[in-house]
């Protein structure tokens, strides 16, 4: 078998074009950000949580992929890898996007109030969780176990490059099967408390697994663009084959499915039990304008990519990947608006300035960070001792 | 019988790892073979890629399948649920789709998994075939165990018998030998339509149903088992031959009170309830607490908050006779309870539905109170 060479010259070099398009969207963003603040405080302060939960998504998903690469000993992944840990670069940022909202909790969340448990006394068991002390607390507290995890597994993996150390990579595997763990009940704790604290007296035990199956979802799409993007146009430092790219196809597949299968497990159990605790999330939802998005989430981000992705040809052809990694990516930012929005306006989907500030500031966030980090370190783990393998790898 | 003449079926070639396998599918498909397989105990990477396997069709077969038992199972849910038989289960509508979800999802799987095994085995064995030539051969036990092999059947073109052998055996095979058709795979004699297949799948069939059957409905009815199916009595809505009506099933005895139910004789009888009735209940606090509440939800809209008949209705219904007039402070309990019972001559409605017996007598005693506050010592001695 031919062992691939490594394309040094192109090891750290995105096209400009990944800078540029980040640093203009990201700058439209926070320019639209700060104009929907002055015109619209209350709808702006939601199009911030939105903007929040969906880099956090994305950027924890990332982080998420490479433990799961590293726990799982997995092989084929190696050259993979460092678009992820780029990916999850934003999460050192998130807490940049979480501050303002701390200063602005009363307009978007309800349970801040002091009359809301005075109003509603049998909500009064969760006043010991649901105050803005904890709130605060919990946020930081996930913040930065995740940037924690972020930095040693990233350093570790950075410095393997020139030490070419295998037991780095052994230390990153004990650190990324504590981080799945950690992982499990940091993303619980935010997505209960920046989404589903925002319907306080409604509760799903299923919900977090719910954000999980969206954030795996997103960061996968994303990945795959990137990826597949840079190998199509020869700026990847290796050579992908088909291969590589069926896989990457397969659990975007299998994930489309299980988002589904969660989605779908939430709503089934809460619309047959119709219990009024369980169903404040869903009234709005179901009714109106809203229950259009319901039917085009449901087809936008199962039915569609799920024909689009079903056969094996499909999984490997480069366009269709680009194509569905894009479709994803829309569709989760849609999910997001889908589970925020209806709380400040149960009555009709609402699209304007800050519904564009989101996307743009989402995405301009995660591509700068992306290119930054590039620049920063390889595209490649060339120290890591899987690579070779990972390269020659065969369905 | 063509004893004599042996048909062959291919020539099989075993290779001990997989790289080897993987060079000689190369070479197979450089050479120019089509109608070839190869063999092994698990999948190896890259010899899809080797062999140059085009698309497999099977698939279809499982989507057609998949789709077809959901189908199906949306319109039995549709037929049983909403038109043959409309239940309404939860307060749901008729056809409540989200419930279906699940189980048209188990449908699919279903139908696409039987389909998917019965198309392979009808490509793999050629159905009605119930047998292929590699069967229990000393390839097919090797390559389910420990080797690696390919077959090169007889039928592809560039098929010779001594060219085909002598280039696998270059390939470094460790053993290639020659698999001929059994007799029976010849003549199609032993198929899965064949009358003794058939008719041992009929008999297992009956079989299984018969003691599944007789387990579960016969059996566990059976005593030792269950000592409660025979008993002493007659079950509602049989026959008998007991009584000369036939009915097994009686009327209640005459007299017969129901549970809960207490009887009124002197509904609309006035005069009968005046000499008869007489308050059960004594005056305690609860029973004045219970006939406050009453009286002032049902009674006060009309007769006013101490029975004064200033109605608070403002004249929209007739206005009755304040309750301290003589004749009412030293009319009998039973009066008030006829009249609250059922009505005063069209007047006053029955407040039968609203207040329940025990409640009626505790309103009398309230009434009987605040008739005693304003008529001192004249109220009805003689209840």
């Amino acid at each position: 078998m031919s062992t691939q060479q490594v394309s040094l010259d192109k090891l750290r070099k995105l096209p400009g074009s990944y800078a540029r398009l980040g640093w203009t969207l990201l700058v439209v963003g926070a320019v639209l950000t700060i104009l929907s603040f002055a015109l619209n405080p209350k709808h702006a302060s939601f199009g911030l949580i939105m903007t929040l939960t969906f880099v956090a998504t994305v950027g924890i998903g990332g982080l998420f992929w490479v433990g799961v690469e590293y726990v799982s000993s997995a092989v084929w992944s190696t050259a993979l890898r460092r678009p992820f840990e780029f990916i999850a670069g934003v999460i050192p940022f998130l807490v940049i996007l979480a501050l303002p909202l701390l200063f602005r909790m009363r307009t978007v969340f309800e349970w801040t109030h002091a009359s809301y448990f005075k109003d509603d006394p049998s909500m009064l068991v969760k006043a010991p969780y649901l105050n803005i002390p904890f709130f605060i607390i919990r946020t930081i507290a996930v913040l930065l176990i995740w940037w924690l995890y972020y930095h040693i597994i990233i350093r570790n993996s950075n410095l393997q490059d020139t030490s070419k150390d295998q037991g780095l990579t052994r230390k990153n595997i004990r650190t990324s099967a504590g981080f799945l763990v950690v992982f499990a009940l940091t993303l619980t704790i935010f997505s209960v408390d920046w989404l589903m604290s925002l319907t306080p007296s409604w509760f799903s035990t299923i919900f977090a697994v719910y954000v999980f199956a969206g954030a795996v979802l997103s960061s996968m799409a994303l990945g795959t663009l990137i990826i597949v993007l840079l190998n199509e146009k020869d700026r990847f430092p290796v050579k992908l084959t088909p291969d590589h790219y069926y896989n990457l196809g397969a659990f975007l597949f299998a994930f489309v499915i299980f988002w589904a299968y969660i989605g779908f497990s939430q709503f089934l159990l809460q619309w047959y039990g119709n219990l009024r605790e369980e169903t404040a999330y869903w009234i709005p939802r179901i009714h109106g304008s809203w229950a259009v998005l319901s039917i085009i989430l449901a087809l936008g981000e199962f039915l569609i990519p799920f024909f689009l992705l079903v056969t094996k040809p499909a999984k490997m052809d480069p366009k269709r990947l680009v194509f569905v990694s894009i479709w994803l990516l829309v569709a989760h930012a849609l999910d997001i608006y889908w589970m925020v929005m209806p709380v400040y306006n149960s009555a009709n989907a609402v699209f304007g300035i800050t519904e564009i500030a989101f996307m743009a500031l989402s995405i301009g966030i995660i591509l700068t960070v992306f290119a930054y980090k590039a620049r920063g370190s390889n595209m490649v783990p060339i120290g890591d001792p899987k690579l070779q393998r990972g390269l020659e790898f065969h369905l | 019988m063509s004893s004599g003449i042996r048909r062959l079926y291919g020539i099989t070639a075993l290779f001990d790892n997989p790289e080897k396998l993987l060079n000689a599918a190369r070479a197979v498909v450089k050479e120019g073979y089509k109608d070839y397989d190869s063999y092994s105990p698990y999948p190896i990477h890259g010899l899809d890629a080797a062999m140059k396997l085009k698309r497999s069709y099977i698939g279809v077969v499982t989507l057609v399948a998949g789709l077809t038992g959901a189908t199906l199972l949306v319109i039995f849910a549709w037929w049983t649920n909403s038109v043959d038989y409309p239940l309404v289960i939860g307060g749901k509508p008729l056809f409540a789709w989200p419930s279906y979800v699940p189980l048209t999802f188990e449908m699919t799987v279903l139908f696409g998994a039987v389909s998917t095994v019965t198309a392979l085995l009808a490509v793999w064995l050629g159905l009605p075939r119930n047998s292929h030539p590699l069967h229990e051969t000393e390839f097919m036990k090797k390559v389910a165990d420990d080797g690696f092999g390919i077959a090169i059947e007889s039928k592809d073109k560039k098929f010779d018998e001594k060219q085909t052998k002598e280039f696998l055996e270059n390939l470094g095979a460790e053993k290639v030998e020659l698999v001929y058709y059994e007799a029976r795979e010849l003549t199609l004699g032993e198929t899965v339509l064949d009358p003794k297949f058939i008719t041992a799948i009929v008999v297992v069939a009956l079989l299984s149903s018969a003691a599944t059957y007789l387990g579960l409905n016969q059996m566990l009815l059976i005593r030792p088992w269950s000592s409660l199916n025979v008993q002493a009595k007659v079950l509602p809505e049989t026959k008998s031959a007991f009584y000369p009506d036939g009915f097994a099933m009686r009327p209640p005895v005459k007299g017969t009170v129901a549970r809960g139910q207490m009887p009124y004789r002197y509904a609309n009888d006035l005069a009968g309830a005046e000499k008869y009735m007489q308050n059960p209940l004594l005056p305690t606090k609860h029973v004045m607490e219970v006939g406050k509440r009453d009286f002032n939800t049902y009674c006060s809209p009309c007769h006013g908050y101490f029975a004064d008949a200033d109605s608070r209705l403002q004249g929209q219904f007739p206005v009755p006779p304040s309750l301290h007039i003589d004749s009412l402070v030293t009319a009998p309990d039973g009066l008030y309870y006829e009249v609250i019972t059922n009505g005063y001559q069209g007047v006053m409605p029955s407040y039968a539905r609203q207040i329940p017996r025990d409640e009626r007598w505790a309103i009398i005693w309230y009434i009987r109170a605040l008739q005693q506050a304003q008529n001192p010592g004249e109220v009805a001695e003689a209840k």
